[in-house]
């Protein structure tokens, strides 16, 4: 349930955020999610990492698929993933996955120290 | 151990979101680059803009029709609506590669790349780029109207600048992690520096002396000359000049300085050229002059070229424009038709300086010791300092060559003179051009152009056709500027120009048809001193027999010409190589392929394998033949291919023949069989490499994009015949940048196409659209609207509306 939870909420603010700011955003969503909703163990990472992987991805496809891949084929080559388009959604997905993860993480780690000193 | 995992993943927070928000070796930024809200995922599109956009300072709403080709057609009410509207348009569809254009002029490029640039931006400041085009700017502002027209077109770059947020970026500013700035007046004068620098900016009067002194005049003469034995210029040699009065000026006594220069600077590709022609209405399949334009410049992505339509009710204008200036360069209006050819003419000098001392402070020239000027160059380094260069300035010019610049010593130096530093208002030209009617108009718009010299080809409606070869030429000695000059001797100054009404042109010959191809303008009779940088010798022959070969000339054989791939200098040298190559010996497979090759009828076609055959066996013999220019620590030019030819068939014995390396003394007939062997040697790596050795495959010809010619954003393996020297002059990476051909009916007729596209993105299906059809050899149909109802080939619309 809590997983929904901080998954939903780090897809919503990072929606809400990418309106007006940079690609880091996606660490703040995930930081505040990860403050609000506690996670345990490796899903404090893993949620957000899955959460914003896939909100990139699918945000990446929405744009790419509506001019026929024609600039996804050529990155692809230019970051040298042979052409591969479909590795190149995979690495968008890590990249923002990633950084997502462990600002989840360290999102967690404040909450926690924050919420000790308070019981 | 809270606090522990607390900072443990902080700290990794913080390292990971700079290791994504910054540039690392060759690796983008990842996070910002690969972000969709505002990485490449944004420049995935194929849009054209918005259907209505506010401009601030327009003064009437502009129309702009889109074809399907994404050429704008651009309807404004005045020139300052127009060329606001272009500024604007031409950011919008080319914004990088208008600011990578200048930064490269201005010796920029460390500021994007760091320190590998810095070789490249030092070479451009001691060309003095930056110097010409101050100088090029002070000219246009001497005109008020010139001066509010680049400041329209400046501020219509500006206004789509200050629209853009980063996430609208073209992909290459993401790619090299910076920022567009704001465009100015001078960068306009900087690209016109940058076209003057690539056609006007090649000599090679250092390596001329080198050879001079090591081999002496009459080798010199006999390697180099000013004529061939065959010359078919572009002033048919029927013109007569003696009514003209000239004054030319004495060759001063006394001897040039000879000094060796190991290394010089880089010199522009030597196939930069181009192709025009025109028939006239006695030639003319349909009684309307025809003309046609094919500029050969590096292939590049995106395109040199961006082809617009620019009308006011006063003139309505078709053609390509240069990203960075005003008007239309090469096109058509409803009255004339354009094009341009380099004059290829040395119009750059090089003179011996003496300095007084290590201080460089002054110089000896006229018997006195004479102040410098110094400039400091600030090179910025991206990742590194700032590099300060200074360049030492006399009245030649920069002082390119010294201590600290390939030079010879602390207290010598070689400086540069040029037409490219004198000043011009080249746009002055472009403007007129694009509004006249006549060839008077054309005759007068003429006289405000400075360099790059052109051959300004031209026709008209009322069925005028003329050639104008049009610059500011000095008014040379014989032999002045061929070699190092004496920079304290005011007798090797430049000593004046030739008059502009003295230039050197022809208007409805008796032939009835023109052209040039970077041959020679005129013949010997010519009465001023004319010397080159580097003359062609068969494109020139293949199109005036082209036109001397039939009454009339339809579109289709223009077509056809632009298209012919026939290689003149194959069939004059091939046939001597099989008839004196020595066959004895020779194997089974050696003798198929000289019968494979003496079956070819010398087109340059894709699918040929002869071609390929000739390719490598001309190339190894002409460096069997050189091997003393190409092995010597100093740096030589090649003697032209033309002459080269003529050395082996008139002067086999000559020892230049001989091969340093082997102990024998080859003449060449020996280098006959001895480069065959080699190129065997090169057919058959060639041959395991693709599977056989057809001529378009092993050419590979690519369009590069501008920068470094990174594959992902360039076109490779093109399937187009030709090369250099070729009429097709489609070799591995230059070749035909704009092909147009114009029927001069009412209204007139165009096809035109260039290898690109008009959008500068890569990720626009307009980006490279237009690539196919180029290789194919075919053209657009032109869409030349007469009015701005005339909308049946137009796909969709912007208007472009005064800010309130």
């Amino acid at each position: 349930m809590k997983k929904t939870s901080n998954f939903i909420l780090t897809v919503v603010l990072a929606f809400l955020f990418s309106l007006a700011l940079p690609w880091w955003s996606v660490m703040l969503a995930a930081f505040l999610a990860g403050a609000i909703v506690r996670l345990r163990n490796v899903s404090a990472f893993f949620v957000p990492f899955l959460a914003i992987a896939l909100f990139w991805i699918v945000y990446a496809w929405t744009l790419s698929s509506a001019n026929d891949f024609i600039l996804a084929e050529r990155i692809a080559v230019l970051l040298y993933l042979k052409g591969n388009t479909f590795a190149l959604f995979l690495l968008t997905g890590v990249v923002g996955g990633l950084s997502a993860g462990i600002a989840g993480v360290f999102g967690n780690q404040v909450r926690a120290a924050f919420s000790q000193q308070h019981s | 151990m809270k606090w522990f995992k607390l900072i443990l993943s902080g700290l990794l927070c913080a390292a990971i979101a700079y290791a994504l928000n910054n540039r690392i070796g060759q690796i983008p930024a990842l996070g910002k680059f690969l972000a969709p809200q505002q990485g490449i995922w944004q420049n995935e599109t194929s849009s054209h803009g918005a259907a209505e956009v506010a401009i601030p300072g327009l003064q009437a709403p502009v129309e702009v029709f889109y074809d399907e080709a994404l050429i704008p057609h651009v309807f404004a009410q005045n020139d300052l609506d127009l060329y606001r509207t272009q500024g604007y348009l031409t950011a919008r569809h080319r914004l990088w590669q208008l600011e990578f254009q200048t930064h490269a002029a201005a010796g920029r490029v460390s500021e994007l790349i760091g320190a590998a640039g810095l070789d490249f931006d030092r070479t451009q400041r001691r060309k003095g780029m930056v110097f010409g085009a101050e100088q090029a700017l002070e000219t246009m502002k001497g005109s008020p109207e010139m001066e509010a027209l680049l400041m329209a077109y400046r501020d219509g770059v500006n206004s789509y600048i200050s629209s853009l947020d980063p996430a609208d970026y073209p992909v290459e500013y993401k790619l090299l992690d910076y920022a567009p700035e704001p465009w100015t007046m001078k960068k306009t004068a900087l690209l016109l520096m940058y076209m003057t620098d690539m056609l006007a900016g090649g000599e090679s009067d250092l390596e001329n002396t080198n050879f001079l002194k090591k081999y002496g005049k009459e080798r010199f003469d006999l390697f180099y000359p000013d004529f061939y034995d065959i010359v078919d210029p572009i002033i048919p040699k029927e013109r007569d000049w003696s009514d003209w009065e000239v004054e030319v000026p004495e060759v001063p006594e006394g001897d040039f300085p000879m000094e060796f220069t190991s290394s010089t600077m880089p010199k522009p590709n030597p196939n930069n050229g181009s192709n025009n022609w025109a028939v006239g209405p006695d030639k003319s399949a349909t009684g309307n002059a025809i003309l046609a334009n094919d500029p050969h410049l590096g292939l590049k992505l995106p395109s040199i070229w961006f082809a617009m339509q620019l009308a006011t009710p006063k003139k309505n204008t078709f053609g390509v424009t240069l990203p960075g200036a005003a008007g239309i360069v090469i096109g058509f209006n409803n009255h004339i038709s354009w094009g341009v050819t380099n004059a290829q003419r040395d119009v750059k000098d090089w003179y011996k300086i003496k300095f007084q001392d290590d201080s460089r402070n002054a110089y000896w020239h006229d018997n006195q010791w004479k102040a410098t000027n110094k400039r400091i160059e600030a090179i910025d380094i991206r990742g590194a300092e700032t590099y300060y260069d200074t360049v030492v300035y006399t009245h030649h010019g920069p002082v390119s060559y010294d201590h600290t610049f390939k030079g010879n010593g602390e207290q010598t130096g070689y400086a540069m003179k040029w037409v490219g530093h004198l000043g011009g208002n080249n746009q002055q030209t472009l403007l007129e051009l694009n509004a006249a009617k006549n060839y008077d108009d054309y005759q007068a718009a003429l006289q405000h152009y400075v360099a790059p010299a052109q051959n300004f080809i031209f026709s008209s409606t009322e069925g005028d056709i003329a050639l104008w070869i049009q610059g500011k030429f000095p008014n040379k000695w014989k032999g002045q500027g061929k070699f190092l000059l004496d920079g304290s001797r005011p007798e090797h100054d430049w000593q004046g120009f030739i008059p502009q009404a003295h230039n050197a042109h022809v208007k409805n010959p008796e032939q009835g048809f023109l052209s040039s191809a970077n041959q020679h303008s005129v013949d010997s009779t010519y009465p001023y001193h004319v010397f080159d940088d580097g003359y062609e010798a068969y494109r020139n022959r293949v199109i005036n027999d082209f036109f001397r070969a039939g009454d009339k000339f339809s579109v289709q054989d223009f077509k056809d010409l632009h298209n012919n791939n026939y290689n003149l200098r194959a069939a004059e040298m091939l046939p001597t190589l099989l008839e004196q190559i020595d066959r004895t010996g020779l194997s089974d497979k050696e003798l198929a392929v000289l019968d494979e090759v003496s079956q070819w009828n010398y087109y340059n076609d894709y699918e040929k394998t002869a071609p390929t055959i000739w390719e490598r066996w001309g190339i190894r013999l002409n460096y069997m033949i050189w091997d003393e220019l190409s092995e010597d620590s100093l740096s030589m030019d090649f003697p032209s291919s033309y002459q080269s030819i003529y050395l082996l068939k008139n002067h086999p014995n000559d020892p230049f023949m001989d091969i340093m390396e082997t102990e024998e003394v080859e003449t060449a007939r020996d280098l006959y069989l001895k480069s065959f062997k080699k190129a065997m040697e090169d057919l058959e790596t060639i041959e395991s490499r693709n599977g056989h050795y057809q001529w378009g495959p092993y050419k590979a010809t690519y369009v590069g994009h501008l920068l470094q010619d990174l594959p992902a954003f360039s076109r490779l393996n093109l399937p187009i015949g030709g090369n250099a020297g070729i009429v097709n002059a489609t070799s591995r990476n230059h070749g035909p940048s704009w092909r147009m051909i114009v029927e001069m009916s009412s209204p007139p007729k165009a096809l035109a196409i260039y290898p690109g596209g008009q959008s500068g993105n890569p990720g626009s299906k307009y980006y490279d659209n237009m690539v196919d059809t180029w290789a194919a050899g075919e053209y657009l149909d032109i869409v030349f609207m007469q009015n701005a109802q005339q909308t049946d080939k137009i796909l969709f619309t912007t208007t472009l509306k005064p800010q309130q």
